[in-house]
């Protein structure tokens, strides 16, 4: 009686195995490093390991070791000092093309790499850095997206020779066009729809003599635009982040309008945010020197001009036709500029971009051009308890100059106020525009002290909780407290294996669901000995008690987990962040409790009392 | 060791106390609740929360002087764990929304000596709204998960008793909030939720060791057949109490001022859990007018536990 067959002891000994192997990378620590790699997917070489190395050399910085991966570069240091230094040379030595981020790299072992353990990954809250969500303005992808169609018709209006009075998106949505008279309107409709399909074009809505057409996007085509806004969004993001140099980020999509952004280490926030919801993009202007301003200001504004203001606040007049937008820029640097000595940006444009600024320029020669800075910034505001959205376009002029020759694929913007200003802006430009204007909704920055403040207390409670049920259980349960002891250890070792092998992210409402996980294991196997106890007590054989114990609590013990694992699941499918991580290791440690506490307990009882003649148990 | 040997407590004579007892004290939570409220995290507020370490003891009148004079007027600043960690909340705010106050905040700190940022919340009014919406429905979802679960493991009584039993525990958990006035955010409502899951579990265990007398015990009343079960889980009900506790009271002690409010939720509604298992539960069951024909036919589960894990 109570023996198991061999196969089960072979099972349970290769899965503790597995276990201990998986869990092991979690008990060494990880070391400063920077991880190289390249923004435009070009490979990384030996000459890139050389370039820094020289670079490292002469700086009198002395890595601990370079590793290069498919992807990357990682060097580590042995403090973060050197890393820090490490990081200013290597930026130096190497161009723009490379992302040169801190990294915490974990210092497991070649062996256990090559068996693919890796140690679980720690969350923000614990490594320090920042987690923001972000929320994509949907009003202003359609309202783009309905901006986009009205210079579209008119273009197809003029190709087709199709006369019309105006073109304009109303304010409430939708896309007016007021025609010359009925064959103008007739051919005018019959045009779109055979151009864009996936319009609907009511003209039904002209008043007596008025000859109207209302474009709106179908269903289909704002499900369409707000999809590719998100998507765009995203793409436009991880750019961002990219030039940023953060090693491992998250960029993810929440929801149908929200994406995740974590940024582990980052510790400018100030400078992360300012570059993720920036919707800054340039636009490329005549200036109207024809006109006088001052009539302007007295609100007499030339029919082809607006009028704009410059940093300094000094009133411009400027043709409302754009040269050139900030899409068609490919590549922008910040430097300083040669002539004034202040910062500037050196823009290379795409070919279709160069075509047309060149054309534009051409004839434009010894006139003002200038630089427009256009930025959107949206925030929610409580206003009469509801949660109402506000925008705010900044349009500023950053220079004006005068053109002296034909211009190209290459020029500078100057009149930027510092290099840091001219570096984000570059940055910016050269990440691409956002598809829609993007507000921050919720940040949380966890600094490096209280991450690491965090790991030592999430630490120092498991380790003396731990220890508390430990020394409990052999008071009161003897023999049988020390098996269950046994049982307990491997429930912690076979959950932190599967997170590491999961590659779960440990948060500390994570470490505070191993501590509630170590309390409730026990319970599995107080069900199973109170059990025994009660046997024996009733005057079975030890052997029989042993048996009956297992038997008869195995039903409690499956009832009462899966209400717990119910609560968990629950937990896990509408929290968010932190409440996740807690959800799920509490999942896994039922799991793995559920194991350890019936089979792995129950074979080391069956080891000790199996097939053999027992007076008493140690119980 | 043995703390319980064989007891004959009579646990179901005292339940008309114990649920008159737990009858007002909830009716008494859920009026007080729906007056004063809780006491929410800017989880569930929105708001902006910014914790800055100092060098040496922070002044707090300076600081709050520095603030009073700012646009962050409203600012409630505190101690946090320590003397030399300050803790700055600020409240929603109209036209005091966007993500940038953390920003200008801690630029406002700083200027007048060197402060170390150790933790920055803000969250936007739409979050919290939702993360309320989603707090109240994840308890639902929670409740009616585990009803159906308990009315197909049992019987619809026991699901009803071990749903009343945990909506006790709730109220009271969370009442516990109310009057201290703790502050209540996420951590908090995941602490309730595995109260939720906790409480069931001991339900669970002594509903099936009801099921078992009930077969066993032909002759005993109802009243009697519960009254033994109870006795009979009592000494695990205890020791699992115990040992969980245990955890807890560490994580209370030396899991730091993140981990607090979670712990006392957790410590709280164990202690609840464990009460409501004994004297909620199965009265509750019992007034519904449980009996033996509910639970019959049986059906015998498993046969060998040899080949069963």
């Amino acid at each position: 009686m109570n023996r198991y067959p061999t196969w089960k002891y072979v099972l349970i000994a290769i899965i503790i195995i597995i276990g201990i192997i998986y869990s092991f990378p979690n008990i060494y620590g990880s070391d400063p490093a920077l991880q190289i790699s390249s923004s435009r997917g070009a490979e990384i070489s030996e000459l890139t390991e050389l370039q820094v190395q020289i670079a490292f050399d002469e700086a009198g910085i002395k890595p601990q070791s370079y590793e290069i991966n498919p992807n990357n570069l990682l060097i580590r240091f042995a403090d973060e000092e050197t890393q820090l230094r490490a990081q200013d040379a290597a930026r130096n030595a190497l161009d723009r093309t490379y992302v040169v981020a801190l990294n915490l790299a974990p210092s497991t072992p070649d062996w256990l790499r090559k068996l693919g353990a890796e140690p679980m990954f720690l969350g923000l809250d614990l490594r320090g850095g920042v987690h923001f969500l972000m929320e994509v303005d949907m009003n202003a992808a359609i309202s783009k997206a309905e901006e986009r169609y009205v210079s579209d018709f008119r273009s197809l209006f003029r190709e087709n020779k199709i006369r019309y009075r105006t073109i304009s998106r109303r304010d409430q949505g939708g896309v007016l066009v007021r025609f010359q008279n009925s064959a103008e309107q007739e051919n005018g409709v019959r045009l779109i729809n055979k151009n864009n399909p996936e319009v609907k074009v009511d003209s039904s809505v002209s008043e007596s003599g008025e000859f109207h057409a209302l474009v709106t996007l179908s269903e289909q085509s704002i499900i369409e635009t707000r999809t590719n806004a998100l998507q765009q969004n995203i793409i436009t993001l991880r750019k961002r982040v990219n030039e940023l140099g953060v090693a491992e980020p998250v960029i993810q999509q929440q929801g149908d309008r929200r994406v995740v952004v974590e940024l582990p280490g980052v510790q400018d926030t100030a400078r992360a945010k300012d570059i993720l919801g920036a919707t800054a993009t340039l636009e490329f202007r005549m200036v109207d020197d024809a006109h006088s301003v001052q009539d302007a200001l007295d609100g007499r504004v030339p029919a082809g001009s607006k009028l704009y203001y410059d940093r300094d606040g000094q009133p411009m007049l400027l043709s409302k036709q754009v040269l050139l937008t900030g899409d068609h820029i490919i590549d922008a640097a910040s430097g300083i500029d040669q002539a004034s000595g202040g910062p500037d940006v050196t823009i290379t444009l795409d070919g279709k971009g160069a075509r047309i600024f060149s054309a534009a320029t051409r004839d434009e020669v010894g006139k003002r051009m200038a630089v427009v800075f256009i930025e959107t910034k949206t925030e929610t505001v409580m206003e009469d308890g509801t949660a109402v959205k506000k925008k705010e376009t900044i349009e500023e002029v950053i220079n004006a100059a005068t053109i002296k020759e034909q211009l190209g694929k290459r020029f500078h913007i100057t009149g930027l106020d510092s290099t840091q200003e001219a570096r984000n802006l570059a940055l910016l430009l050269r990440a691409g525009a956002l598809a829609a204007p993007i507000e921050i909704i919720e940040e949380r920055t966890v600094g490096p002290s209280l991450g690491q403040d965090n790991i030592k207390q999430g630490y120092e409670s498991v380790i003396i909780g731990f220890t508390l049920v430990l020394i409990f259980m052999v008071v009161y349960y003897r023999l049988f407290g020390l098996i269950a002891n046994v049982a307990l250890t491997l429930n912690v070792v076979l959950l932190v294996a599967l997170m590491s092998m999961l590659q779960a992210t440990l948060t500390m409402p994570g470490i505070a669901g191993i501590v509630l996980t170590v309390g409730m294991a026990v319970d599995a196997n107080v069900l199973i000995f109170e059990r025994i106890r009660e046997e024996i007590s009733n005057g079975n054989s030890p052997q029989a008690s042993i048996h009956a114990g297992f038997e008869k609590a195995f039903s409690s013990i499956a009832d009462a987990n899966i209400t717990t694992l119910i609560a968990a699941l629950v937990l896990f499918s509408f929290g968010t962040g932190p409440i996740k991580g807690f959800a799920v290791t509490l999942s896994l440690g039922i799991i793995c409790s559920m194991f350890t506490a019936i089979m792995v307990s129950r074979a080391f009882i069956n080891l000790l009392y199996g097939g053999r003649k027992v007076q008493k148990l140690m119980i | 060791m043995k703390f319980i040997t064989k007891t004959n407590f009579d646990f179901m004579g005292k339940r008309r106390i114990a649920c008159w007892l737990s009858g007002i004290s909830s009716v008494v939570l859920v009026v007080l609740f729906m007056v004063q409220g809780l006491n929410y995290g800017i989880d569930f507020t929105g708001g902006t929360i910014v914790e800055v370490g100092y060098t040496q003891e922070a002044d707090l009148t300076k600081v709050r002087n520095i603030l009073v004079q700012s646009e962050f007027s409203n600012a409630v600043v505190q101690y946090y764990g320590a003397a030399t960690d300050v803790l700055v909340r600020i409240p929603p705010h109209e036209g005091l929304n966007s993500a940038d106050i953390s920003n200008k905040l801690i630029e406002l700190l700083g200027s007048s000596q060197s402060i170390e940022i150790r933790r920055v919340e803000f969250v936007g009014p739409q979050v919290g709204d939702e993360l309320r919406e989603d707090g109240g429905l994840a308890m639902i979802y929670a409740l009616l998960g585990i009803l159906l679960y308990v009315a197909i493991r049992f019987q619809t009584r026991f699901a009803i008793g071990a749903v009343v039993a945990t909506v006790h525990d709730v109220i009271i958990t969370v009442g516990f909030f109310v009057v201290t006035r703790m502050e209540f955010d996420l951590t908090v409502l995941a602490a309730v939720l595995a109260v939720i899951g906790y409480s069931l579990n001991d339900t669970v265990v002594v509903f099936d060791r009801i099921r078992e007398n009930f077969h066993k015990l032909r002759k005993a009343t109802p009243v009697e057949v519960m009254n033994v079960s109870l006795n009979e889980t009592l000494s695990r009900t205890i020791m699992t109490g115990l040992t969980t506790l245990l955890v807890l009271v560490a994580l209370f002690l030396f899991g730091g001022e993140t981990l607090l409010a979670f712990s006392t939720a957790l410590i709280i509604g164990i202690l609840i859990g464990t009460y409501s298992s004994i004297y909620i539960a199965s009265p509750v069951t019992l007034a519904l007018g449980v009996s033996k024909q509910d639970l019959m036919p049986v059906v015998k589960e498993g046969t060998e536990a040899d080949n069963r894990p």
